[in-house]
C-alpha cells in the first residue's frame, strides 16, 4: 500500500515537472508540447482509430515473430548445449549474429523480402532467434549434471530426460532469455518500422516517423508513452507469471 | 496392478560382482579405482562400503548402479548382468539430488510414472505411502527449498524407495546432515529395511555409522582400490549408534582400517 503510493507520487510529480517546463517557456511549445497536448492527441488517435490500428498492426509481427523465433531458438539452445559439433557450428554462429543489433538485418531484409511483412517478420526472427538460443544453451550447460544421473537410475532416458528434466531444469534461464529475446524483439521491430514504410500496415514505429515528418512533438511523445507502456505490459502479462512460479518453486529471485 | 499388490515385496536381490577393474585418468596418470574387486552380496542384507576417499567405494557403487561400466569383470543382480541404469536399482546420493521444479509429492512421483501398469490413483497411493514411511506425509505439497536438510535426504530416500528397487544403493546419503538429525535417520532407516526387506549398499567413511547400520562391513583401501578385510556385526537391531558394544566393534574396525591404510600408504 506504502510502496504503490510513493509509486503514484514520484509519477505524478513526473508530469508536474514536465508541466512546469513548459510553462517556463524555456523552448517551444513546438518542441515541449505540455501533458495535456499530449494527452489530447493521444485521445484523438484512439477515438480516430489510428492509434489502436498501429498498436494491433506492431503487435501482430511482434508477437508472430517472437512465437517463431522462441520455437526455432528453445530446441536448437537445447541441441547445441547436449552436442558438442552443434555448439562448435550453430553454437557459433548464434553468437556471433547476437553481436549484430538486429537493426543491422535491415537493409538485408528489404532487399531480400522487398517492403513486405515478410521483411519484418525476418528481422523480428533474427532479434528474437540467437538471444534466445544462446540464454537456453547456457542454462541447459550449467544444470547440475547430479539431475540427470537422478532421472536415470529412475528409468528415464533420451526424450523422456530432455523434456522431463533438462528443459524443466533449464526453466530459470529459458525464461531469462526469453525474455532478453522479447526486448530485442521489441527493438528490431520498433527499429524496422521507423527505417521502413509499409503500405500493409503503419505501426507504432511508423506513427513515430510520421510524427516527426509533421513535426508533431505531441504524436512523438504520446506514441513513445504507448511504447513504454506496451512493454511494461508484456512483461507482467507475460513473464511476471513464470517468475513467480521460479521464485516459488525454487525459492530464488531470477 | 492395484497400489496394494505393488506395495507387497519382490523376494530382495542376490548381487555379485566378480573380479571388477576400473580406473580414471587424472593428472598423474591413470589411477586404478577398482583393482580385481570381487563381492557377494546375500538377498535383503545390508552392507557398507567403508575406507577414505580415493578407495573405490563410490566408484563400485556407481557400477552397481549402472551409472558407469567397468573396464574388466562383470556385475549381476539375481544372474541377470548390470548394463545400465535400472528401477530394480534405487539410488540416493549425498546431494539429495530433488528437482527444484517438482514439489515433494512429485519428486516421489517421477520414477512411479516411469514405472508401467499403474494408473495415477496407484501412483499417488504409493508416493504418499512412502512419504508417511518416511515421516513427511504432512509435507506432500512443500517445495524443495522449503525443507531442510534432513527432510530433503527423506524425500530422496522415499524417492529411491517409491519404484519399488531390489536393491537400493546409497552414496554417503548423511553425510552432510548435523549429528542429530543423522541419528534419528539411522533409526529411521533401519525400522524401514525392517519394513520393506531391501538390499542396501551402503557408502561411507564412517565406522560408526556402518557398524550401526550394517550386516556387513567391508573395507577398503586406495591406490588400488582393493576390498582388505570383511567384518559380521552380529549386534541386536535396533542399534543405537551411542551403545558402548556399538563402540567397541567400531574401534576394531578402525583399527584395521588405520593399517591397512598405512600398508597400502608405505606399498606406494
Amino acid at each position: 500500500m506504502k510502496r504503490s503510493l510513493v509509486a503514484i507520487l514520484f509519477f505524478v510529480s513526473l508530469v508536474i515537472l514536465w508541466q512546469a517546463l513548459v510553462s517556463a517557456e524555456i523552448w517551444s511549445p513546438v518542441l515541449l508540447p505540455s501533458p495535456l497536448d499530449v494527452a489530447r492527441y493521444l485521445w484523438a488517435a484512439i477515438m480516430d482509430g489510428s492509434l489502436i490500428e498501429g498498436s494491433w498492426v506492431t503487435m501482430k509481427r511482434l508477437l508472430l515473430g517472437y512465437f517463431i523465433g522462441c520455437i526455432i531458438g528453445l530446441p536448437l539452445g537445447l541441441a547445441t548445449a547436449r552436442s558438442k559439433y552443434l555448439s562448435d557450428t550453430i553454437g557459433v554462429l548464434a553468437l556471433g549474429l547476437q553481436t549484430l543489433p538486429s537493426v543491422c538485418w535491415v537493409p538485408l531484409a528489404l532487399l531480400w523480402f522487398g517492403q513486405s511483412e515478410a521483411a519484418m517478420l525476418f528481422v523480428v526472427i533474427m532479434g528474437t532467434l540467437w538471444s534466445v538460443l544462446i540464454a537456453v544453451d547456457n542454462g541447459a550447460r550449467s544444470l547440475p549434471p547430479i539431475y540427470v544421473r537422478a532421472a536415470r537410475t529412475m528409468g528415464s532416458s533420451g526424450l523422456h530426460t530432455l523434456i522431463k528434466v533438462i528443459l524443466p531444469a533449464s526453466l530459470p534461464f529459458v525464461v531469462g532469455g526469453m525474455k532478453q529475446g522479447w526486448a530485442f524483439a521489441w527493438r528490431s521491430l520498433m527499429a524496422a518500422e521507423i527505417y521502413v514504410t509499409l503500405l500493409t500496415g503503419y505501426g507504432l514505429g511508423h506513427l513515430l516517423h510520421f510524427g516527426r515528418e509533421l513535426n508533431a512533438m505531441d504524436q512523438v511523445i504520446g506514441i513513445m508513452l504507448v511504447i513504454v507502456l506496451i512493454g511494461l505490459a508484456a512483461d507482467k502479462v507475460l513473464f511476471s507469471p513464470w517468475e513467480r512460479f521460479l521464485q516459488k518453486r525454487w525459492g530464488t529471485a531470477v | 496392478m492395484s497400489s496394494a499388490a505393488e506395495l507387497i515385496n519382490p523376494p530382495p536381490s542376490k548381487l555379485v560382482v566378480d573380479h571388477v577393474t576400473k580406473s580414471f585418468k587424472s593428472q598423474s596418470g591413470w589411477l586404478k579405482a577398482l583393482d580385481d574387486v570381487s563381492l557377494t552380496v546375500n538377498e535383503g542384507e545390508f552392507v557398507c562400503l567403508v575406507g577414505p576417499s580415493g578407495c573405490g567405494k563410490s566408484t563400485l557403487l556407481n557400477l552397481i548402479a549402472g551409472l558407469d561400466t567397468p573396464e574388466s569383470g562383470t556385475l549381476s543382480s539375481d544372474g541377470q548382468p548390470i548394463i545400465g541404469t535400472g528401477r530394480e536399482r534405487g539410488v540416493m546420493f549425498q546431494e539429495h539430488a530433488l528437482f527444484p521444479w517438482l514439489d515433494v509429492l512429485g519428486n516421489v512421483l517421477f520414477g512411479l510414472q516411469l514405472k508401467p501398469n499403474l494408473n495415477k490413483a496407484e501412483r499417488i497411493d504409493i508416493a504418499k505411502y512412502y512419504l508417511q514411511l518416511v515421516g513427511l506425509g504432512r509435507f506432500i505439497h512443500a517445495n524443495v527449498h522449503e525443507l531442510s536438510g534432513g527432510m530433503k535426504q527423506r524425500v530422496a530416500l522415499a524417492r529411491a524407495l517409491a519404484p519399488n528397487p531390489r536393491i537400493l544403493c546409497m552414496d554417503e546419503p548423511f553425510a552432510a546432515l548435523d549429528a542429530m538429525t543423522r541419528e534419528q535417520l539411522y533409526a529411521d532407516l533401519q525400522d524401514i529395511w525392517a519394513k520393506r526387506k531391501k538390499t542396501i549398499i551402503f557408502v561411507t567413511h564412517n565406522v560408526r555409522e556402518a557398524v550401526c547400520l550394517g550386516d556387513r562391513v567391508v573395507l577398503f583401501s586406495p591406490n588400488p582400490g582393493r576390498i582388505r578385510e570383511q567384518f559380521h556385526i552380529k549386534l541386536p537391531r535396533p542399534r543405537d549408534i551411542n551403545s558402548v558394544e556399538l563402540a567397541e566393534q567400531a574401534t576394531l574396525i578402525t583399527r584395521a582400517l588405520k593399517q591397512h591404510n598405512s600398508q597400502s600408504l608405505s606399498a606406494e
